[in-house]
């Protein structure tokens, strides 16, 4: 496989604050990459500046060779990308939509015609096609949204968290239909905060915090970071204090990191089963109510908590 | 390929503001629902007279004693504006001032001793006594047409008295007279001005129109494109709200990540204003036409107008997108100054009505270009007498296009 994309020390700045900071990764051609983060990582920002839309402050990265700084215009034609928000017009049907966009990526005539065509199949939307998208679901939109980065069969795939809102039957939707165009050859950069949605489409994932790319590798490249270590999130009562059970927990045999936020402490240990009995004792000693215990096995998330000491929600 | 996208861009927007309800009702009905409303104020339905702009009562007291005030008595009074003024002749200032006070007469024009002399004998740079224009204010239109008919007379007087210096000082400099005959030569140049003047094409209104038939002035080709011309500067405040409402939606990101040149993008969103704004002129004149049977004048001359005045109204629009911060901002400052443009520009009375100060500052609006020509055209103006209307207009789209595009771009709304 050869490189798709090839990303070496970018950095965005606005101000004195950087957006994006010294990254550098790769993308190999016919595979999915899921930038993993929170909110205000530097996923997006990364996206605009990969596709053209944002000027880098330092650094470059090229799509198939062309620099996204040089070469614009061909780097233009290689990429689709779908946008977090629902860049549609409502007031224009699903179908002028899709025309409107397959003009501006340079389909005409029969060509453009048999590809609103086949989008709208695959989307599910051939027989609402002529109805405006005001009048559509938030599921629908999304999926409108997606068909509309596909028009001009990309290269390369920007998807900027395409499941942000909508309801779990139309995430599962989006998601296979994630897979499906990887499997038809399609190269996709994928960014969400949901570990799950990362864990399940990717190849290789790169986790970006405050601008930082402070991991990349597979699933279990990254994993293996952290050993073989579970995560135990403890949900505690709305009045109870979290800073002060996790200063008395980090105290107990086996507690390797007590990390606490709102109402609830992420604690990673060699084995969860076993600190579970102390860990309830020690709540009840103290007179702190726990509502729920969640048991966490090795997975993305704890690999962001142990590099990070914060939960990726926060 | 980009020129194709440039214009799918603009056609989008077109077709997008034509499906807004709440833009359609400011573009089309309100400014049709306007004229029609003061068109019936001003009787222009209901064949009244009282306040409509056939003979407009107006006096004239005539102290001058020269050929000028005779000649400003003779086109008054004369047969070719009998239908449009209804003048008389009276020898008290105080009096006419009074009757226009009583609401009895639109306007007084009180032509003072010794105008006449001044004008011939005063030279160049010297003192010319003032003619006085006693204005009725509760009624602008009437006071208007009658304002417009002495300055065109005023203009005149002016252009003969400028022409007559030009030649004593040719015939004095190249020894044709000596100093002791210029003034006799000068009076006369003078005279046969005025004699020009008062048979003049320049304010004969019925000389002047395309079939050569008379050109009745009618109020609503006075209303009609004030309303036309406030309710376009909303449009173009639509249009430039919608770049700023694209780059929110993120709609306009995606036209750029297209393989799309960004100037083509912005292009085209301009191209886009502009085209919406020429629609609703075309729309709004053709409609006029048909609903009121109302003439707007020489077609190809009112076709150039439109797109002038489209061009020129839509570079505030792109102005106004290119300064303000958000889709807000602009709805609340476009509506702000499209009333300001209106006064300004003479959508809503007669300029004359207004001191010298404020029409000059209201140059700097198209309203008061646009107003201007349609009024000339509709009066039977041809093409030439809208030229410096038709340059002005593109001037101010021109300069306000290059700086709403530079300032659009250091904003980093096309690329950060």
């Amino acid at each position: 496989m050869g490189t798709m994309l090839e990303v070496r020390n970018l950095v965005k700045k606005y101000g004195e604050k950087l957006a994006v900071d010294d990254i550098s990764f790769d993308i190999r051609e016919g595979e999915i990459f899921s930038l993993l983060g929170p909110n205000g990582a530097g996923k997006t920002t990364t996206i605009s500046i990969l596709s053209t839309l944002f000027s880098p402050s330092a650094g470059d990265a090229s799509i198939l060779g062309y620099s996204v700084t040089k070469n614009p215009m061909e780097v233009k034609r290689l990429i689709g990308v779908v946008p977090q928000e629902i860049a549609l017009y409502d007031d224009m049907t699903a179908l002028e939509n899709l025309n409107f966009w397959g003009e501006m990526y340079g389909l005409s005539g029969g060509t453009l015609k048999a590809r609103v065509k086949e989008l709208l199949e695959q989307i599910g939307l051939a027989d609402r096609a002529k109805e405006r998208i005001k009048t559509y679901s938030g599921g629908m939109k999304r999926r409108v949204n997606i068909a509309v980065g596909l028009m001009h069969k990309p290269r390369l795939l920007f998807m900027d968290e395409p499941t942000v809102g909508i309801d779990p039957q139309s995430r599962r939707a989006i998601l296979d239909s994630v897979k499906a165009l990887n499997k038809e050859g399609m190269t996709i950069l994928y960014t969400t905060h949901y570990m799950e949605e990362a864990q399940e489409l990717s190849d290789r994932v790169g986790i970006i915090d405050h601008g930082k790319l402070i991991a990349l590798g597979t699933q279990s490249e990254l994993t293996a970071q952290v050993g073989e270590m579970d995560t135990l999130i403890l949900h505690l009562g709305e009045n109870e204090d979290p800073e002060h059970l996790a200063q008395a927990l980090k105290t107990l045999n086996g507690v390797l990191q007590a990390n606490p936020s709102d109402h609830t402490i992420a604690l990673v240990t060699p084995s969860a089963e076993e600190l579970l009995a102390p860990v309830v004792s020690r709540a009840n000693e103290l007179g702190i109510k726990i509502h729920s215990i969640d048991m966490r096995e090795p997975n993305l998330e704890a690999v962001f908590l142990h590099l990070t000491g914060r939960a990726l929600r926060d | 390929m980009n020129l194709r996208k440039f214009f799918l861009i603009a056609f989008k927007d077109l077709r997008l503001i034509f499906r807004d309800p709440a833009g359609l009702v400011f573009m089309l009905l309100a400014p049709f629902a306007l004229t029609l409303g003061m068109g019936a104020l001003t009787g222009r339905f209901s064949g009244t007279t009282q306040l409509g702009i056939s003979q407009i009562p107006l006096a004239i007291v005539n102290q001058d004693g020269g050929e000028l005030g005779k000649a400003l008595e003779d086109i008054f009074t004369s047969k070719e504006l009998s239908d449009l003024v209804a003048a008389q002749i009276l020898t008290d200032p105080t009096g006419a001032r009074a009757l226009v006070d009583q609401d009895k007469l639109a306007a007084a024009i009180i032509v003072p001793e010794g105008f006449s002399q001044s004008i011939f004998t005063t030279e160049s740079g010297g003192n010319i006594v003032a003619v006085e224009f006693y204005q009725n204010p509760t009624r602008p239109t009437s006071t208007g047409i009658a304002r417009s008919i002495l300055d065109s007379f005023l203009n005149q007087v002016k252009i003969g008295r400028v022409s007559g210096t030009l030649i004593i000082q040719q015939l004095l400099a190249s020894g044709a007279i000596n100093p002791q005959q210029a003034a006799s030569i000068g009076a006369e140049v003078g005279r046969e001005v005025v004699g020009n003047a008062s048979g003049s094409a320049s304010i004969k209104l019925n000389s002047t129109t395309v079939e050569g038939s008379g050109a009745k002035f009618d109020i609503l080709a006075y209303l009609a494109p004030g309303m036309a011309m406030l309710f376009l500067m909303y449009t173009v405040s639509f249009g430039g709200r919608s770049l700023l409402v694209e780059s929110r939606a993120g709609t306009l990101a995606r036209m750029l990540i297209s393989p799309t040149n960004p100037g083509f993008v912005l292009g085209g969103k301009g191209f886009g204003i502009f085209l919406t704004a020429a629609a609703q002129l075309i729309i709004l004149i053709g409609g006029t036409s048909l609903l009121f049977r109302l003439s707007w004048g020489d077609g190809r001359a009112v076709m150039m107008l439109i797109l002038a005045a489209a061009f020129g109204a839509s570079g505030w629009g792109i102005l106004m997108a290119a300064v303000l911060k958000t889709p807000g901002q602009v709805a609340i400052t476009g509506s702000a100054i499209a009333l300001l443009f209106g006064i300004l520009g003479g959508s809503f009375f007669d300029l004359s009505m207004l001191p010298e100060w404020v029409r000059k500052v209201g140059m700097i609006t198209p309203n008061s270009w646009a107003n201007e020509g349609f009024r000339i055209l509709s009066m039977g103006g041809q093409l030439s007498a809208i030229k410096t209307n038709l340059i002005a207009l593109l001037v101010m789209g021109a300069l306000l296009y290059a700086l709403g595009t530079i300032l659009i771009s250091r904003r980093g709304l096309v690329r950060k």
